[in-house]
C-alpha cells in the first residue's frame, strides 16, 4: 500500500497543535484587548460640538470654577449644562463679535439651546449622581481627567463597570479633602496611603460591600 | 477457525451466552462494520430517517429563530413557574447522555466485555445529547450571546465573577468537562478503527480524510501501549463523571428551598434516572440498527439481554426515590412539604404523576421477564415508553414543585406553548440528524475491541508476554 501523505505531514501534523493553541490563545488575548480599546469604549476621541469650547482656555487659562457653569453638581443627579445665558455673561462684553461664536449670539438672539453633543455617555440603565460622589470628596479630575488641559472635551475613562468598581471596592485609593474636589492637578499634602483611609472614615464612606451591591448603581 | 468454540471454559467470565455471534474471524468483523460508511451506496431507509431527522433541525431553528427575535415569552413559562420545558429538556437529555458514559467507562473499569460493540454508538448518543441539552440552558437566559459572561468565569470588563456559590455555575462546569471529557474519549477510541477505515479506503478522498483523522495511526506496539494508557486515564476521568454530573444537575433543584425539591435524595435518584433513561435510548438505538444494518452477530440478545437488566436494576432505584418523597413529605410534618405532596398526586396535573408512576415503577417490572427481555419488537416499544417516562418525571418535579408557591395569591397553572413543543422535538431532530450522520461516516462498533473477543486474539500463558492485541 502506498503511502497518502509525505514525511513533511508529521511535522505539520505536529506544527498545527501548537498553532492550534497558540491560535486560540492569541483570539482569546486579542477579544479581552479589544473590549477595552477606545475603540469600543469612546475614550480619548475629541467630539465634534457646535460651538469649539476650549475647558483649557476656560478652566486653565481663566481659572473659571467648575460650578459657575455646572451649577447643580452639588445637589443633583446631573452636573447641569450651562443656558446660554451663562455664556452670555462674559460675551457681550468679550469676543462679542467673533467668527466662532455666532452659534451662541443666534442661540441666545432665538431663545433656542446650543445642542451640545454628549461626551459621558453612561448606559441608561446606570444611575449615576454627580452630589453624592463631590459630597463625599471625589474629585471632577478624578473621572474626567484634567478637563483644564483639553482643548475640547472628551471622555478621559473608559466607563466600563469594571472602572467604576475599582473605586467603589477601593475608595480610600481615590478621596481627596471636600476642598480639593474642584482642583486640576491635585497632588495630595501626604501619602495617599494615610490620607484616604482617614478621609474614609471622616466622610463616613460606606464600606466596599455597600458601595458594590447591585442596587447603588442599578434600580 | 470458525470450527473452534469460542468460549473456552476459564478464558472470560462466566457468561452463560456469547458475546458474539458464531463463526466470526478478524475478516468478517472488520468488514461487517467498515463496509457501512466505506459504502458508495447509501441506503433507502438511511435516507428516510435522516430527512426525519432534518426536518426536525429546520424545526429547531425556526423555534430558536423566533425565540431570539421574540425572547423567551413565546414559551408558557410564567411566574411561578420560571422553569419549565427548557429545564425539562435539559435534564431528560443530560440524564440520556449517561449510559454512553457508564459503558465507555464504568463498564471498561470492571472489563465488562458486552460492552465493546455498543460503546461507540453509545459515546455519540452521549456527545450529542449533550449538545442537544447544552442548547436549553443557554437560551434559556434569553439572550444567549450574553450567556458567557453569565457562565464562564474570565476577566470580563464589569469586573464580576459568576456566583461560585450557585448551583447553576456548578453546573456550567459539570456539564462542559463531560462534554469535553466525553468528545475526547471517544475520539481517542475511534483512532486505531479510523487507521483501519483509512486503509481500506479506496477513493482518495476518504483516504486523505480517514488518514487526516487516525492521526498517523500505524498500530505499533507503542501505539497500542499509548492507547491503553490513554484510554485507561480516560476512563478514570469519565467513572466519577457518570456520578457527579446528575449529581450537579440535581443540585440545581436540591440546593433550593423548595418543598419538591428540597430533598436529600436527589443526587442518587438522579443518577439512577439518568442511566436508566440513557439505557433505554441506547435500545431505542439499538435495536433498530442491528436489524437494519444485520449486525445481530455484533450486538447479541446478550446485549439486548443486559441492557434491559440495568434498565430494571436502575429503573428499581428510581421507584425507590419515588417512594422516599412520598415518604419525606409525609414523615417531615411540614404542611407545604404534605400539601406539595398532595397537589403532585390529586392536583391538576395528578394525571402525569400517575402516568409517571404506572410507567417507572409498574411497566418496567415486565422486565423481570427473560420473554419479555428477548422480544426485541415489545422492548423497543418498551424503551420508547420508559424515555417518555422519564420525561414525565422531570415534568412532575418542575411544574408541580413550581405551580402552587407558598403564596395562594401566586398560583397558576403552567401550559406548554406550541414553540416549547417544537424546541423540544426540535432537538429530537437535531439528535437523529447528527446519529445519521455518524451511522453512515463513522464505523459505529469499535471494530479493534470487537476483534479482541475472537479465540484467536488470546493470549496464552506459555506464548509468553510478547504476544499483541
Amino acid at each position: 500500500m502506498s503511502q497518502i501523505f509525505k514525511q513533511s505531514a508529521n511535522a505539520w501534523s505536529k506544527a498545527s497543535i501548537f498553532a492550534l493553541v497558540f491560535t486560540l490563545l492569541a483570539l482569546g488575548w486579542a477579544v479581552m484587548v479589544l473590549q477595552r480599546s477606545d475603540f469600543v469604549t469612546s475614550a480619548n476621541q475629541f467630539i465634534a460640538q457646535p460651538v469649539q469650547f476650549s475647558h483649557q482656555h476656560h478652566v486653565g487659562g481663566i481659572g473659571i470654577d467648575c460650578r459657575y457653569c455646572h451649577t447643580s453638581v452639588e445637589v443633583a443627579a446631573s452636573a447641569g449644562i450651562p443656558p446660554t445665558k451663562t455664556c452670555i455673561n462674559c460675551h457681550s462684553q468679550i469676543w462679542s463679535d467673533s467668527p466662532y461664536l455666532e452659534p451662541v449670539r443666534a442661540s441666545f438672539r432665538n431663545d433656542t439651546p446650543l445642542e451640545w453633543v454628549r461626551v459621558h455617555d453612561l448606559p441608561d440603565f446606570v444611575y449615576f449622581n454627580h452630589s453624592i460622589h463631590v459630597a463625599k470628596g471625589v474629585g471632577c479630575e478624578t473621572c474626567h481627567g484634567q478637563v483644564d488641559k483639553m482643548p475640547l472635551m472628551l471622555q478621559k475613562a473608559s466607563l466600563q463597570m469594571e472602572w467604576c468598581l475599582e473605586c467603589h471596592r477601593n475608595p480610600e485609593q481615590f478621596v481627596r479633602p471636600r476642598s480639593e474636589v474642584f482642583t486640576m492637578g491635585y497632588q495630595p499634602a501626604s501619602s495617599q496611603a494615610e490620607i484616604g483611609p482617614a478621609l474614609v472614615k471622616e466622610y463616613n464612606i460606606a464600606g466596599s460591600s455597600n458601595l458594590t451591591n447591585c442596587s447603588v448603581c442599578h434600580r | 477457525m470458525a470450527q473452534q468454540g469460542h468460549m473456552q471454559a476459564g478464558s472470560t467470565a462466566v457468561l452463560d451466552e456469547p458475546v458474539l455471534g458464531p463463526g466470526q474471524n478478524y475478516e468478517t468483523i472488520t468488514e461487517s462494520v467498515a463496509q457501512i460508511p466505506l459504502s458508495s451506496r447509501t441506503p433507502l431507509g438511511w435516507v428516510f430517517g435522516f430527512l426525519i431527522g432534518l426536518g426536525g433541525l429546520m424545526m429547531l431553528q425556526m423555534a430558536i429563530g423566533w425565540l431570539l427575535l421574540r425572547g423567551v415569552g413565546i414559551w408558557g413559562n410564567n411566574v411561578p413557574v420560571g422553569w419549565a420545558f427548557d429545564i425539562i429538556n435539559f435534564v431528560w437529555w443530560i440524564g440520556i447522555g449517561h449510559a454512553g458514559t457508564l459503558i465507555s467507562a464504568i463498564l471498561l473499569l470492571f472489563k465488562q466485555q458486552w460492552r465493546m460493540s455498543i460503546s461507540r454508538f453509545a459515546e455519540a448518543m452521549t456527545i450529542f445529547a449533550v449538545a442537544c441539552a447544552a442548547l436549553f440552558p443557554l437560551l434559556h437566559t434569553g439572550r444567549p450571546w450574553l450567556a458567557a459572561y453569565w457562565l464562564f468565569p474570565y476577566p470580563n470588563t464589569m469586573g464580576l465573577w459568576p456566583q461560585f456559590r450557585s448551583p447553576l455555575i456548578w453546573d456550567v462546569f459539570a456539564v462542559s468537562t463531560y462534554a469535553t471529557v466525553s468528545v475526547v474519549f471517544w475520539i481517542v477510541g475511534l483512532i486505531p478503527d479510523l487507521a483501519t477505515m483509512r486503509d481500506r479506503a479506496v477513493s482518495k478522498v476518504k483516504k486523505h480524510v480517514f488518514g487526516v483523522l487516525a492521526l498517523g495511526w500505524r498500530g505499533s506496539a507503542r501505539h497500542w501501549h499509548r492507547y491503553e494508557v490513554a484510554t485507561l486515564i480516560l476512563a478514570g476521568l469519565s467513572t466519577p463523571l457518570v456520578l457527579s454530573v446528575h449529581t450537579v444537575v440535581s443540585f440545581d433543584f436540591a440546593v433550593s428551598v423548595l418543598p419538591g425539591w428540597h430533598a436529600t435524595i436527589f443526587p442518587p435518584y438522579f443518577v439512577a434516572g439518568a442511566i436508566y433513561s440513557g439505557f433505554a435510548m441506547v435500545l431505542t438505538l439499538a435495536i433498530p440498527i442491528r436489524a437494519a444494518y444485520g449486525l445481530e452477530h455484533l450486538i447479541t440478545m446478550k446485549h439486548i439481554d443486559n441492557m434491559a437488566k440495568v434498565m430494571l436494576a436502575t429503573a428499581l432505584i428510581v421507584g425507590y426515590g419515588y417512594v422516599m418523597e412520598a415518604f419525606f413529605a409525609w414523615y417531615s410534618a411540614a404542611p407545604y412539604e404534605r400539601y406539595m405532596m398532595f397537589n403532585r398526586m390529586t392536583g391538576p396535573y395528578g394525571w402525569t404523576y400517575w402516568l409517571l408512576i404506572f410507567v417507572n415503577i409498574g411497566l418496567v417490572q415486565l422486565l423481570w421477564l427473560r420473554s419479555v427481555r428477548y422480544n426485541t419488537k415489545l422492548l423497543f416499544v418498551l424503551s420508547l415508553i420508559f424515555n417518555v417516562g422519564m420525561w414525565l418525571e422531570r415534568f412532575v418535579i418542575i411544574v408541580t414543585s413550581l405551580h402552587r408557591d407558598f403564596l395562594p395569591s401566586s398560583w397558576d397553572m403552567y401550559y406548554p406553548t406550541r414553540w416549547d413543543f417544537m424546541m423540544f422535538f426540535g432537538t429530537i431532530g437535531l439528535f437523529l440528524t447528527l446519529f445519521f450522520l455518524f451511522i453512515r461516516f463513522v464505523p459505529m462498533i469499535a471494530m479493534f475491541e470487537v476483534r479482541t473477543l475472537l479465540p484467536e486474539a488470546k493470549v496464552h500463558v506459555d506464548h509468553g508476554p510478547t504476544g499483541g492485541h
